[in-house]
């Protein structure tokens, strides 16, 4: 694997006010990637981000953007980032493509109309151009911000919360528009607390809780590693009751006796399938149709932050 | 050197007071006018001259420079104010720009419309009384390093304000008592003992008489001794910035 494009090391973060918001952080993340970080309200994404982007300072660590120290070569490392933050912020009384040129400047790059144009039609923003940015609605003034990001041609792009309080079609366009990112090369770590969203779009998740990583996987070897799956048994003659024959398995009956669920460990050795299917066979009863079910990234979030807890508390 | 990052602040700063441009200049005209009216005619009619100057002249720089001094705290100050305020700071924050070229930005704008005023004031003083300048560069000279000390202290000011109001508070219960005080419209030496010794420990007598200076040739100072009180309060001035970015002050959680 090639060297990191965003290597993050021992990062800590106390406030003023004395929260601990990171705890030694640890992170690397690979060129090209869509990484979502996933956690709680108060986890400590947004310092995390705000820390990389130069608008938080860090207690302690330190960070490289490309091998390159991210204080000691901010000039270098800073033209390569965009920021999409968590908070609709924007200068209500100016015109749209003025704000968004202003950003390209600002971060050092001549004017270039065409590639403003660009990106304001891929975010379907180009008809409103000329509009003052108070006058746009809640989902264009999201993209605005994107396009503010896009600005300066940022190879690593962070979105925190892009799609918090954003209704679903704007959600989809989302993830369509940070799929382009990816094929024209641009690493995106995203923040969220969908886990559908880190499940639909990401290559790998970090799960953080309270200033920690609590783990770092590729989303499938990590659905698969935690993940419960679910075994669908269509019957062909409905059932009254479990029979005891096959208690030992725990299995579920639906309400109309037509459906046995049973859960399983997809990572144990032992699934405890083909003995399940051994015994239904002795006792008679037949099935027409099985599938399983991967659990979602959601059960596994869940899990973990509550083993987490759990463990602090022992 | 970024800069064109500098300029994006410079031309979006300018932007803004564009957008006020007719209240921002028709303020000074008038204020300058009702300063001519009440103190040209009413008070100027029993004081004719001041150290051989006719008073309607005399007072022109010390009009100037009270605009000066409150246009640039207000203009600087709300400018860094207003981005800390709404959160667009972020911006600013994580673009290449180094401490020195973001407060370039944002000073060398401020500084550009607070000299702008100070010559409106200028143009329109000329409609009532005939003004001479006997040092006309080292004039705009002196107004500029003074409009970007005190667009120094305004961006202090917008940093160290917790609201709007703040803003407000230096300018006003500071900065324009001590200008009333230090001779913007009269001499120094016309006050009785100990008020001529106490009035020389107001900064604002030397800013005022180094201005005046270079209008007359003469003022309640020397010119030397006023250009060195000006650079110390611009080097206190550039002292605070750099502290304030050096710690993040207000600036970096
Ligand atoms: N500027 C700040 N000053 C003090 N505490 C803060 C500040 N910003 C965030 N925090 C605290 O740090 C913790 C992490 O916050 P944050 O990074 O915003 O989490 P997230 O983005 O994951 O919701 C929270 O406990 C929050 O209250
Ligand atoms: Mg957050």
């Amino acid at each position: 694997m090639s060297d990191p494009i965003l290597s993050i090391r021992g990062l800590r973060k106390a406030y003023a006010s004395g929260t601990e918001a990171l705890k030694a952080l640890d992170l690397d993340i690979q060129r090209g990637e869509i990484f979502a970080l996933l956690g709680p309200n108060g986890a400590g994404k947004t310092t995390m981000i705000s820390i990389v982007c130069g608008i938080v300072r860090a207690t302690d660590g330190t960070v490289l953007i490309d091998g390159k120290h991210w204080r000691q070569n901010y000039r270098e490392t800073r033209r390569r980032i965009g920021l999409v933050p968590q908070e609709l912020t924007m200068d209500v009384f100016e015109p749209l493509m003025s704000t968004v040129s202003f950003s390209r400047e600002l971060f050092g790059l001549k004017p270039d109309p065409a590639r403003i144009e660009q990106i304001l039609r891929d975010l379907s923003l180009w008809d409103k151009r000329k509009s003052i940015l108070k006058e746009l609605s809640g989902g264009m003034k999201r993209r605005v911000m994107i396009a503010k990001a896009l600005a300066h041609e940022p190879d690593i792009l962070f979105l925190d919360e892009p799609t918090a309080g954003v209704d679903v079609e704007l959600r989809k366009d989302m993830w369509n528009l940070v799929r382009r990112l990816r094929e024209q090369g641009v690493t995106v770590i995203l923040t969220t607390h969908y886990i559908e969203e880190a499940e639909e779009m990401a290559d790998r998740v970090g799960v953080i809780n309270r200033g920690e990583l609590i783990l770092v996987e590729e989303k499938h070897a990590l659905m698969q590693k935690l993940g419960r799956k679910i075994l669908h048994l269509q019957l062909t003659e409905p059932l009254q009751a479990v029979p005891p024959s096959l208690a030992d398995w725990h299995p579920q009956l639906s309400d109309d006796g037509a459906t046995l669920t049973y859960e399983f460990d997809a990572k144990a050795e032992r699934t405890g399938i083909p003995s399940l299917l051994a015994a239904m066979r002795d006792a008679g009863i037949a099935f027409k149709d099985l599938d399983t079910k991967q659990s979602s990234l959601e059960d596994i979030f869940v899990d973990l932050i509550h083993n987490g807890r759990k463990e602090a508390a022992d | 050197m970024n800069w064109r990052g500098i300029w994006a602040i410079y031309k979006f700063e300018l932007h803004r007071f564009r957008r006020t441009l007719w209240t921002g200049l028709a303020v000074p005209v008038i204020t300058t006018s009702l300063y001519f009216i009440v103190f040209g005619a009413a008070i100027g009619s029993q004081m004719t001259e001041i150290s051989g100057i006719p008073y309607g002249a005399f007072i022109v720089p010390g009009l100037m420079m009270l605009s000066l001094f409150t246009e640039s705290i207000f203009n600087a100050s709300f400018g860094i104010h207003m981005p800390r305020f709404t959160g667009t700071i972020y911006e600013i924050l994580s673009a290449p720009l180094s401490a020195f070229e973001t407060v370039l930005g944002y000073v060398g704008a401020a500084a550009t419309k607070a000299m702008l005023v100070a010559l409106v004031i200028f143009g329109t003083a000329h409609l009532f009384v005939p003004v001479q300048v006997l040092h006309p560069g080292l004039m705009l000279l002196y107004l500029a390093l003074v409009a970007l000390s005190f667009c120094m202290f305004g961006f202090i000011v917008g940093i160290w304000a917790k609201g709007f109001e703040q803003l407000q508070v230096i300018p006003l219960l500071i900065v324009t008592p001590l200008t009333f005080l230090g001779g913007a419209f009269y001499s120094i030496d016309m006050l009785a003992e100990p008020w001529r010794t106490i009035t020389l420990f107001n900064p604002v007598v030397y800013l005022i008489n180094g201005f005046r200076w270079t209008f007359f040739g003469t003022a309640d100072v020397s010119f030397g001794a006023a250009l060195a009180a000006t650079l110390a309060f611009a080097g206190v001035c550039l002292a605070g910035i750099w502290w304030i970015f050096r710690t993040g002050y207000r600036l970096k959680a």
